[in-house]
């Protein structure tokens, strides 16, 4: 018994199995606490099923039953079908986006026998898998550009789909991908291009365009004439910095305007207003408004658990799937928070190590794919409840409501473990 | 290559662990700097409902309800829960037309929001209130109908003493001295009369629920189990020295006549009964009709919102006589055997000032000057009062008069314990410095011996007068209520302190009212006789005058008469006032014997029931304001008050 079960459990990683049981006990408590009122039947709640928290639970039981699946199966499985799963991932995308089930204005949910389902969510699994096939091939080498057209056309096909099927905030969670395209060789300039990209849109937003116009044409200036000896040398310097001022003046000028007019929705670009500030309707900004109360009362200690009015008298909206965390920050305030993101962070620090120590470049790949999607919906979800981010409805990782969802991240990080307890066979 | 790139993992932490401090930092900021979002969290969820306990009921003195509470409904309408309703109907039932009936839906909407019952329609009459009941199926769940305590008068009568209660005014609630501080929009406080003087006892204690609500603003029980929660104290009942019948009857008495009852009883200085004519009902300024009702009583004709007992003054006419032969005695200037040959008018000061009398003797003595009512007599007392030598001078002399006169209430207010009580006129020798433009004498204002002049008194002083003769030399401070149920505070007491007056003498007292029985036993006032009770009393006339159009107009003289009984066991002090109705005799006279003989023996007897009829049925209206009033017809829809007519019907013994 003893000897089968330390079989059992052989090379399983304790620290992620505790912080995974961790949170997803966290988020039951935060959806208890969102729906519970004084006087109901737990029991029969249960048995019913007629709570979120109540359904969280049999959730929780599907996954560990997924979670043993995978742990019993052979890693080989994962590194062999991944192919297969990505090709079935779109295929389910693809049949989605024409019978697909409306929930709140987007398109994205798949009924079956009175389950509902989310195949956004489980083709970030696909695509971890493929992107980790695919890297990880004999002959790909990825310090070539065609390989990685090839893979960020790998990344861009599901997110266009789902952008498609009127999910931004879970299309946006895809550019994770990037980041684990970085520690493989893509070349460092594409970040700070991203960020300077944030940077511009939201100077763009808040600042007058043309006030943003002089600013570069004088920084302009100023490199031209601090430059003015080597491109007396070297003609293309000056060409470098008059590129860099057109791409800047255009994409302040016309890109953005361009976008925000014509490709974002309404309700997009109110949402991007109301975390700039910039919009004072108070329907337009109930939401972050609410949550940040419910965060913002909790204050050092906590209102305790169960005492939170925000979110027992139902103020603050989408309280046990989207906005989750209020719960967290009204009930157990500053300390509870920071202990709350110490856990995860924790996680994340430990996949990452995971990560590195793998022989693999399949298993390495795919455990930076797994922080790397943690990451971005811990960052935009806790972001938009605090009023840092504009309102994208995307769940919190294992803690927020939803059976898609801890289904795909259950999966996500078993399927690490057990490709972490195989790092000694070397897989290619 | 991944060798190559291992450097990247420490790029890719630092990002996520930047990321982290950034919400590190709001969070920070949020649940530890910055303080308002706990109290906007607390706005957002505790509800204040504040519990109104009922207002005190007022008793008269036999324990018999003035004034008490009486369930009205309101119809309230929850918006979001209108549908499928039949409002045609809804609207034909309150008298309203569709745009109304939207209008008053929107505005319950901005009020409560659309989840919370607010007023559609509030203190519906009974008769809306039937056919609503009736029917009531057909419009839930959106609206329904709750009980609300109103103000209701089972006698119809006291409006002038009881007063009324309305909404807080934007005024009070703005109002920095911290009077108000209790108060909140919509909370009722009382407005006039004791129901504003006794306010605080009345009121009682309002209780405060805290409940918490949810976002749809659904109360979800007690805050924190209630321990924030007070509990409402009913108020405390008060009462009234008032005769409940005596009031009724004085009300019939001055309908369609302007002017004042107000008798006390002597013993404790309590009212006994207080009318304003003409009266109206109190229930018109209780319910649903109150706004209205009250715009057309404070714009009609005979002013019935003027409560003429306190606010009004007149001259007394020779009502003043008893007085300024009181003082006379006092000062020494006289004895009670001084006599005065008057031979049909007083000649003393250049002009002739004629006297109803020129028979020889008429005015031989006090009692008999009394009895006559002989002006010269009493111009000549007051001359001899302020010219006294041994004031060195009339100004001083007049000083010391008026000194006498504000010791017997007048010229300044009684303390009664309602409010708006007029000071009334006395000639101080700052006001003859201002008429006479310092240049007077004994002479200028003679006639204030007679009751004319540069004098007004309030039915409730001249009343109070009538107490001081009566108690022979003391009173209490006039007042309505005599005890508060299960208060042991000390607000009553200054009522309970008898007063007295000067050092007059028993003697002097004894010589005036010896004169004032005549009046009644032979003289103006034979009409006051009662079988078997002494009554003292004197009648007056007052001269008045009014600019009319520009032009000083002579009018018709108020009739007036003051008295007390028994004159050895005084019970009552009156004093009837009849504005414009010419000599005493014809209307004050036989209104106060009426009241009289009804205190005195609690019935009318058989031989005065004619003049009750025609009292009753008199009215001295002048043509146009009969013409132009409306609180006949406002009176006669009233539905409440049918007590009252019960009592007149004893009275009447029908």
């Amino acid at each position: 018994m003893n000897r089968s079960q330390a079989k059992l459990t052989a090379g399983i990683d304790w620290p992620v199995l505790g912080m995974y049981l961790a949170l997803v006990f966290i988020g039951f408590l935060a959806i208890f606490a969102a729906e519970y009122r004084e006087g109901d039947q737990v029991i029969q709640n249960i048995l019913s099923q007629n709570k979120n928290w109540a359904r969280q639970v049999l959730w929780f039981g599907v996954s560990i039953v997924l979670a043993s699946g995978i742990w019993l199966t052979d890693s080989k499985f994962f590194t062999a079908t991944a192919n297969l799963f990505y090709a079935f991932g779109i295929l389910l995308l693809l049949v989605v986006l024409a019978i697909g089930t409306g929930v709140k204005g987007s398109n994205s949910w798949l009924e079956l026998g009175g389950f509902r389902f989310q195949p956004a969510e489980f083709t970030k699994l696909c695509t971890a898998l493929a992107l980790a096939k695919y890297i990880s091939a004999m002959e790909t080498d990825f310090t070539k550009l065609r390989s990685r057209l090839i893979a960020v056309a790998m990344v861009i096909v599901p997110l266009g789909i789902i952008i498609l099927q009127n999910e931004t905030g879970l299309a946006l969670v895809y550019l994770a991908f990037f980041l684990v395209m970085y520690r493989e060789g893509l070349p460092g300039v594409l970040l700070v291009i991203a960020f300077s990209s944030i940077v511009l849109v939201l100077s763009a937003l808040l600042v007058d365009k043309f006030i943003l116009l002089y600013i570069f044409t004088g920084v302009a200036a100023l490199a031209v004439y601090f430059n003015r000896f080597q491109i007396r040398r070297n003609k293309s310097r000056l060409a470098f910095i008059v590129g860099i001022w057109a791409f800047c003046a255009s994409f302040v000028m016309h890109v953005v305007p361009f976008v925000f007019s014509n490709v974002l929705k309404d309700y997009h670009v109110r949402r991007i207003y109301v975390m700039l500030g910039k919009e004072n309707d108070p329907k337009a900004t109930y939401n972050t408004r609410q949550s940040m109360i419910a965060i913002g009362s909790g204050g050092f200690w906590g209102k305790g658990y169960l005492k939170g009015t925000q979110t027992r008298f139902d103020f603050v909206p989408e309280q046990s799937t989207d906005f989750i965390f209020c719960t967290i920050g009204e009930d157990f305030g500053f300390v509870g928070s920071m202990i709350f993101l110490g856990i995860y962070v924790s996680l994340l620090f430990r996949i990452i190590f995971i990560a590195e120590r793998q022989r693999s470049t399949f298993s390495r790949v795919y455990a930076y794919s797994v922080a790397s999607i943690i990451f971005f919906h811990l960052a935009i979800n806790i972001m938009m409840t605090i009023g840092l981010a504009p309102v994208i409805g995307i769940p919190l990782p294992l803690v927020s409501y939803g059976g898609s969802s801890l289904m795909t991240f259950t999966m996500l990080i078993f399927i690490m473990l057990r490709l972490d307890a195989d790092r000694q066979m070397v897989l290619r | 290559m991944s060798v190559f790139n291992q450097s990247r993992r420490r790029v890719i932490q630092f990002i996520m662990l930047g990321t982290v401090l950034v919400i590190v930092a709001r969070l920070f900021f949020l649940q530890v700097v910055e303080t308002k979002y706990s109290k906007l969290a607390d706005a957002n969820a505790h509800l204040r409902k504040v519990i109104y306990p009922s207002r005190g009921i007022v008793y008269d003195r036999h324990g018999r309800p003035v004034m008490r509470n009486e369930a009205l409904y309101d119809l309230m309408v929850t918006p979001i829960n209108v549908k499928n309703i039949d409002t045609a109907y809804m609207c034909e039932v309150l008298n309203i037309d569709m745009k109304e009936f939207n209008r008053r839906i929107q505005v319950a909407r901005n009020r409560e929001g659309p989840r919370r019952p607010s007023v559609f329609s509030s203190l519906l009459s009974p008769d809306m209130y039937g056919k609503l009941q009736e029917s009531m199926y057909l419009f839930q769940p959106g609206f329904e109908l709750v009980q609300r305590p109103v103000r209701s008068y089972p006698y119809g009568v006291g409006a002038n003493f009881l007063g009324y209660i309305s909404e807080v005014s934007p005024g009070m609630l703005n109002d920095t001295s911290g009077k108000y501080s209790a108060y909140q929009q919509g909370d009722y406080i009382g407005m006039t009369g004791l129901e504003r003087t006794y306010e605080d006892i009345l009121m009682g204690q309002r209780g405060i629920q805290y409940l918490v609500k949810d976002n749809l603003n659904r109360p979800q029980g007690a805050l924190e189990g209630g321990i924030f929660d007070t509990a409402a104290i009913a108020g405390k009942n008060l009462r009234l020295a008032l005769d409940i019948e005596l009031q009724v009857l004085g009300e019939n008495l001055m309908k369609g006549k302007i002017g004042s009852i107000v008798a006390i009883d002597p013993k404790t200085g309590g009212i006994l009964t207080m009318v304003s004519g003409p009266s109206f009902d109190p229930n018109l300024l209780s319910g649903s009709n109150k706004a209205r009702n009250l715009g057309i009583l404070l714009t009609d004709t005979v002013k019935p919102m003027f409560n003429r007992p306190i606010q009004a003054y007149y001259p007394p006419g020779s009502t003043m006589k008893p007085i300024t032969g009181l003082i006379a005695l006092d000062e020494g200037v006289i004895t009670p055997s001084f006599g005065f040959n008057c031979r049909g008018g007083y000649g003393l000061c250049g002009r002739f000032s004629r006297c109803l009398h020129s028979n020889p003797g008429h005015a031989a003595n006090m009692r008999a000057a009394l009895a006559n009512s002989c002006n010269s007599y009493f111009m000549h007392l007051y001359r001899l009062s302020v010219d006294a030598p041994k004031w060195g001078g009339v100004k001083k002399g007049q000083a010391k008069f008026v000194e006498y006169l504000n010791a017997m209430g007048f010229g300044r207010q009684t303390g009664i314990d309602i409010p708006s009580e007029s000071r009334g006129v006395v000639p101080d020798t700052a006001r003859m410095n201002r008429v006479y433009n310092n240049v007077w004498n004994s002479c200028s204002e003679m006639y204030v011996g007679m009751g004319q002049g540069q004098l007004g008194l309030t039915p409730l002083q001249m009343a109070n007068a009538m107490c001081i003769i009566a108690n022979r030399g003391s009173y209490y401070i006039p007042h309505f209520v005599e005890s508060v149920d299960n208060d042991n505070s000390k607000i009553l007491d200054k009522y309970k302190k008898k007063q007295t007056v000067a050092h007059i003498s028993t003697e002097s007292f004894n010589s005036v009212i010896l004169g004032m029985e005549d009046v009644v036993k032979q003289g103006t006032a034979r009409g006051a006789q009662i079988e078997g009770i002494d009554v003292c009393g004197k009648t007056g006339t007052a001269e008045n005058k009014a600019r009319i159009n520009g032009k000083v107009v002579q009018l018709k003289d108020h009739s007036l008469f003051v008295c007390f009984a028994p004159k050895d066991d005084p019970k009552i002090a009156l004093c009837v006032v009849v504005e414009n109705s010419g000599f005493s005799t014809t209307y004050a006279v036989p209104i106060a014997a009426l009241l009289l003989e009804k205190y005195l023996t609690d019935s009318i007897s058989v031989k005065r029931k004619p003049i009750l009829q025609k009292m009753l049925d008199a009215n001295t209206f002048s043509p146009e304001i009969k013409h132009k009033s409306k609180l006949d017809s406002l009176n006669s829809v009233s539905y409440a008050g049918a007590e009252g007519a019960v009592i007149m019907r004893k009275i009447l013994g029908h």
